[in-house]
Order: C-alpha cells, then sequence, then structure tokens
C-alpha cells in the first residue's frame, strides 16, 4: 500500500514536518516494494485557507491509504476521512524512522483532527 | 411614503455609543414623522434592549451552497478549479464540500459541464421584525396616539463567520419611511460598508481620547472612500483631551452633538434606558440633531 | 509558550487597556494587535516599525477594453451584482460588493476579463519595550475576511517560537465573525473583557458561545464592574454556570482615560484601584 509522510525536506532522511496542510511535501512510499515519491505541496503554503482540503485531495489522489504527519486540522481530516486515508498524527523524527514505527505497527491511528483549523505553528 | 432621510450611525471604535444615539434618535424622530429601526450589528445586536420592540416576524435566513448529485458527477474537478474558496474538493470517489467556506458565488454550478451540482441552503442566522413604542411607557400619558418605531434586527447564527448576507437582508425587511435609522456595527470594513452605503449621511460616534480619535480618522476615510456626507457626535465628551475637536475641525466634518461623560448616563445605559426617556432634556439635543442631518443631507 | 486572545462580544469593553497592561506584567511576552480593522494597541506600546509589507488580498477582476464585446453576459452572472454595464461598453466594477470569486472571468467568451490581487493593507512588524508587536492596518473599506488576521497571528506565533516566549498576547476585536474566528485558532485560552451593561451581557453571551464551541478554555473578567454591581454579580454567575472562569474584577477609575492619553499602560500611569486590580486578574490568570 502506499503511505505519504509530511516532511520539510525532499527524502527520507528530511525530518517529518509537523504541519500537514502547508507541509513543503509529501514522501508517498509504497510499503511493498520500498519505491517512494516526492509530492510537492508549495502551492498550499502560500494559501490563506483551503490548504488543508487541497493538500487532502492530493494525498487523497495520489493513492494514499494512509498518512503520517505532526499535526492535521479540521478540514484536512474529514477530506482524508472521505478519501479512506487513515490519519496518524504526533508523529516525529525523520521520515525514514516514521515509515518504520508505521511498519512496526507500533502508531495509533487518530480518531479526529489533532489541532483547531489555521492553527499554523505552535501548539 | 417618500424616504426623506437615511442615517446611518457608525464609528471605527466599538463601544462610544453608537446605540445610544441612534435609539435615541429613533425615538425623538418619531414625533417628526414615520421611522424605520435598522439594527446593522448582527454579530452582536443590543438595539432591541433599550427599544423593547415587539417582534411579529421572524424568518430564518440561508445562503445557497452547492449540493453535488454524485450520480452525474464525472469528477472532471471543473468544480474545485474553480472555486475560489476551497469549499469543493474533488476525491477519486467523492466530491466534498465545506459549506463554510462557501461564498455564495454559484460559480460552480453555473460551470459545472455535467449540471450535477445544484443548491441547497446555509443557515446563517434569523431576521425579526416588529415595531417599538416611541414614547417610554413611564411617560404615556392617556392622551394621543402611540407613535411606533418599525423594527428590524439580525442574529447571525454563533459560528458563522459572514455577516455581510444577514445584514442584506435585515435592510431588505425596511419598509419606506421618513426617517431610516441604521445602527452600524463597530469598525470600518465590510460589514460597516454594508450597512452605511446607500446612507443620506454617515453620524459617526466617538469619544475624545487617542483610541477615539484613531479609529474616526479610519471611519471618517472610509465614509469619504464610499461619498457619503459625514458628521460626528463626541460621547463621554471631557475624558480625554481635545484632539477630536481638532481632528473634525481640520477635515471640515461637522461636530453636531456632544454629551459629557456622566456616570449616570453610564448607570441608565447598562440598565438599558434609552439615554432621551432617562434624561428627558436631551430629547431636545436629538431634535436639533436631527434637523441639522436633514440639513446636511440636502446640501 | 501560552497564546491567550483577548476578546469582548461588545466593542468598547476595555480589552487593548487590558492587554497594553498585560504586556507590562507578562514575562517575555510577543505582542499581536488582530484588531485589523481598528487597531489601537500601539498607542499604547510606542512601537518602533523593523518591518512593513504590503498584505494582497482579495482578487479583483481586470477588463481588456480591447478584447470585451460587451456582451454582458459576466454581469447577468454575477452573484453579488458588483458589475454595471451601459450600453454594451466595457462594465465597471464596484470593487466593494465584488467578492473576488473569479466566475466573470470563467464565463467570459471573449478571455476578455484576468484576476488580479489587490493590496489591501499593510502590516508590520516592531519592536517594542515589553517585546516584538505584529500588527497591522486593513485597507479603507476593504473586505475583513480574516485572512489578514490570521497572517498578523501567525507571524507573531513564529517570532514567539523563534524567541523562545513565554507568552502570546493577541489584542482580538469585537463580534463574533471572520476576524474574531480567526483570532481564536490556535489559542490556549481566551480571555472575555466584558462589561455590566445589558448589552454587554447579551455580547458576552455569544461569544462565549463561540469560545465554547472551539473548546478553548474561556477566562471572564468584569471591567468598570461598580457601574452596575448587580449585574456584575449576574454575568459572573452565569459565566461560571457556562463552564468559564472568572479571574476577577476591575473598577472603573478615570485614571484609564488618563492613561490611554499618555500613550503608556495603565499599570505604568499610576497605581490606584483599577491598576491595581488589573495587576491581580493578570496574577490569576498566569497561574492557572
Amino acid at each position: 500500500m502506499k503511505i505519504a509522510i509530511t516532511t520539510s525536506g525532499t527524502d527520507l532522511d528530511a525530518p517529518v514536518d509537523p504541519r500537514f496542510g502547508r507541509a513543503r511535501s509529501f514522501v508517498i512510499y509504497d510499503t511493498e516494494s520500498g519505491q517512494w515519491s516526492v509530492l510537492d505541496n508549495a502551492q498550499n503554503l502560500a494559501a490563506a485557507q483551503g490548504a488543508g482540503i487541497q493538500a487532502a485531495t492530493a494525498v487523497v489522489n495520489a493513492g494514499a491509504q494512509a498518512v503520517l504527519t505532526g499535526n492535521c486540522g479540521p478540514k484536512a481530516f474529514r477530506t482524508l476521512a472521505a478519501g479512506k486515508v487513515a490519519v496518524y498524527t504526533d508523529v516525529s523524527g525523520s521520515v525514514r524512522e516514521a515509515i518504520e514505527r508505521f511498519l512496526s505497527g507500533t502508531l495509533q491511528p487518530a480518531a479526529q483532527a489533532s489541532v483547531d483549523a489555521h492553527s499554523g505553528i505552535g501548539l | 411614503m417618500r424616504t426623506r432621510l437615511r442615517v446611518a450611525i457608525a464609528s471605527g471604535k466599538g463601544g462610544t455609543g453608537k446605540t445610544t444615539v441612534a435609539t435615541s434618535l429613533a425615538l425623538v424622530l418619531a414625533d417628526a414623522g414615520s421611522v424605520e429601526f435598522l439594527d446593522c450589528d448582527v454579530e452582536e445586536p443590543n438595539a432591541h434592549l433599550f427599544l423593547k420592540p415587539t417582534i411579529e416576524r421572524r424568518e430564518k435566513v440561508e445562503m445557497p451552497v452547492p449540493q453535488v448529485d454524485e450520480d452525474r458527477c464525472t469528477r472532471c474537478g471543473r468544480c474545485a478549479e474553480v472555486c475560489q474558496f476551497k469549499a469543493i474538493a474533488v476525491l477519486k470517489d467523492s466530491v466534498l464540500t465545506f459549506p463554510e467556506l462557501c461564498h455564495g458565488c454559484t460559480g460552480c454550478w453555473v460551470l459545472c459541464p455535467e449540471q450535477a451540482i445544484s443548491a441547497t441552503g446555509r443557515e446563517i442566522g434569523t431576521v425579526e421584525s416588529g415595531w417599538a413604542s416611541a414614547r417610554p411607557t413611564r411617560l404615556e400619558g392617556a392622551e394621543g396616539q402611540v407613535r411606533c418605531v418599525g423594527f428590524h434586527h439580525g442574529w447571525l447564527r454563533v459560528g458563522e463567520a459572514m455577516s455581510v448576507p444577514l445584514i442584506r437582508a435585515v435592510k431588505r425587511q425596511a419598509r419606506e419611511a421618513d426617517f431610516t435609522v441604521l445602527d452600524a456595527p463597530p469598525g470600518t470594513s465590510c460589514p460597516v460598508v454594508e450597512s452605511v452605503k446607500d446612507a443620506d449621511v454617515v453620524v459617526l460616534v466617538t469619544e475624545p481620547t487617542p483610541f477615539g480619535l484613531n479609529d474616526l480618522e479610519l471611519a471618517a476615510d472610509m465614509a469619504a472612500a464610499m461619498g457619503r456626507v459625514a458628521a460626528v457626535v463626541v460621547n463621554r465628551a471631557g475624558i480625554g483631551d481635545g484632539r477630536v475637536r481638532g481632528f473634525c475641525r481640520s477635515r471640515g466634518l461637522p461636530l453636531l452633538l456632544e454629551v459629557p461623560f456622566d456616570r449616570r448616563i453610564a448607570e441608565a445605559y447598562s440598565r438599558g434606558e434609552p439615554l432621551v426617556a432617562a434624561f428627558p432634556a436631551y430629547r431636545a439635543k436629538f431634535a436639533e440633531l436631527g434637523r441639522s442631518l436633514q440639513g446636511l443631507a440636502r446640501r | 509558550m501560552k497564546q491567550l486572545v483577548v476578546i469582548s462580544g461588545k466593542g468598547g469593553t476595555g480589552k487593548t487597556t487590558v492587554v497594553g497592561s498585560f504586556a507590562a506584567l507578562a514575562e517575555r511576552p510577543v505582542l499581536a494587535d488582530c484588531d485589523v480593522d481598528a487597531a489601537d494597541l500601539h498607542l499604547l506600546l510606542s512601537p518602533a516599525v523593523r518591518h512593513a509589507e504590503d498584505f494582497t488580498g482579495p482578487l479583483r477582476p481586470v477588463f481588456d477594453g480591447a478584447l470585451c464585446t460587451g456582451c454582458g453576459l459576466c454581469v447577468e452572472k454575477c452573484a453579488f451584482n458588483a458589475l454595471e454595464t451601459a450600453d454594451g461598453s466595457v462594465p465597471v466594477l464596484d470593487a466593494i460588493a465584488c467578492e473576488g470569486c473569479a466566475l466573470c472571468s470563467f464565463v467570459c467568451p471573449a478571455q476578455a476579463i484576468t484576476m488580479r490581487r489587490v493590496v489591501a493593507g499593510r502590516w508590520f512588524v516592531s519592536d517594542t519595550r515589553f517585546g516584538p508587536l505584529v500588527h497591522a492596518r486593513l485597507g479603507v473599506a476593504q473586505e475583513n475576511s480574516g485572512k489578514l488576521v490570521t497572517l498578523v497571528r501567525n507571524r507573531a506565533a513564529e517570532i514567539a517560537a523563534e524567541s523562545g516566549a513565554q507568552w502570546l498576547l493577541i489584542d482580538g476585536s469585537p463580534g463574533i465573525g471572520c476576524p474574531v474566528i480567526a483570532s481564536l485558532a490556535g489559542a490556549d485560552a481566551v480571555l472575555i473583557v466584558a462589561e455590566p451593561t445589558l448589552s454587554g451581557r447579551s455580547d458576552l453571551e455569544r461569544v462565549a458561545r463561540l469560545a465554547a464551541g472551539f473548546r478553548i478554555p474561556t477566562l471572564v473578567c468584569v471591567n468598570k464592574w461598580d457601574i452596575n454591581e448587580a449585574l456584575t454579580r449576574q454575568i459572573e454567575a452565569e459565566s461560571a454556570a457556562a463552564g468559564c472562569r472568572v479571574v476577577g474584577r476591575i473598577p472603573y477609575d478615570d485614571a484609564v482615560s488618563r492613561s490611554i492619553v499618555q500613550g503608556v499602560p495603565l499599570v505604568e500611569h499610576d497605581d490606584g484601584p483599577a491598576a491595581r486590580a488589573l495587576r491581580t486578574v493578570w496574577n490569576t490568570l498566569a497561574e492557572g
């Protein structure tokens, strides 16, 4: 299956981006083949609203079935849920570490958004 | 009846006394003709606490938001492309709408190539209409008619972000009258613009402090940008300094009335008593204000 | 870092006065004035602007006269009646009615309309003797959709995170609409400054419901409480029953106006009844 991990960089050693809607990019990782690609999220960085919805749409349409991120706002969460994508929040460290944790089954999916809309930075 | 005067009461700063001035003005103008009162502060309406209207009509107000017929939808994504407010998201297997972001522009359903989108309603609030007695019960005598003021206001649903469509709905309730008094919300942006945009004259209520002056300047700029005739009323005169007067002079803004700070006025206000009811001596001052405003509007 | 937003529902209850003094009392705060429509906090903090930037807000249509055929389709389709045309000439835009939806540009058969972003205000990062202040001025008669508020708040939060500040103090705006909603996002706590009047009570109830809807811990303090003691007690009881924490009361004091005229926070101006009460409110709030 494909999973998406938010990142502020562009490869597996880059850190997980704590934001979802305005994350710099997503690593789309295929857990079966180990292949991965980067989905750029630059267009959403400056968006005043709807960044979460657009990022979620892109992730759903890229075929991901799970998202690993720091935080996820309510509209993004709703969009991901509609696209049957499981959301894992509170994930940190490098992208590689996050993938390992996911594969080892130690991550718990979130039942709801972890932050309010437009929480930007800082909790 | 022809509308003779449409006056909006605004201010940059909140809490300067808009509702105090608007309600007292309306009560006094009722002696001179028919009056319609519109409380355009749909986020935090207060005028009803002073005019104590009898509400006769209550209506829910809705804004049109999109509804997608998933059977006709081909997931072409055109709707998401055209929506500037990100209120529609097209996923592989479904289309999501976010009514709370929708501005009701109709773009998605006008442009959908499959005609798969129709309009459904999102409730933004309620409008209420009725009438208020222009003679406070304490002073009512047996002689003469009880004068009435037509009353309209709105309650924005708590959590609804957009107030302008509801303000428009409140304005639509008003009937033709000799005098239409609009009590605007505080500030200088879109809700205030909507409230004052067709007024013959805008009264800017301020207080003689640096906050009052700072915000009066913004409000005066707003009125000027909209081509409105403006005049100033200073409330709580005496508490600050003379810079507001100086500002009015320099901008050629007529200063039509000063209400001095008086703790008893503040106390009466706290109890929901209109100024001219608690202090009848002010009736003459507000009648004079009304005449000055008519004079300004005619120019 | 704690984010405290100060709002009121009703205007004029004393938000800015309170935030101005909190700025002086808090340790290493970052300040944000999110009342972008009628910003006043800077009048108490003597800021030195070190960075200023244009705020580009809404989209507005621009018409290419050479391509326009005067068909009037855009005028007909505009849901906000923002376009007017006279006899086949290029449509005239009512910039205030326009909502920037771009539908006109999509329907135009001659591709004569492009959408351009308009400068709708200016925002600033300033230094004050208490800490950095992020503030803004929305352009005259502009739409206050909350975008500029979000920008101010996010920039202030970034500065607070970078500098390791303990507090982000946000001066909010009156009402319950877009700008207030935008200022509440990310708040750790909300302080509602109330006044003991029927209007104040009515407005408090609505804005408290708004904060509760966002699940933000809400604190209440009644300003000018002695104008109507009975109403003060009623407001405090109703707030507590609604799950708010009452953090104190401030008496009416004409020193407040004098401190505003002097352009300094009340607690720096004097040690009178209101100043002392404000200190107590801050201490109560900062502990909890």
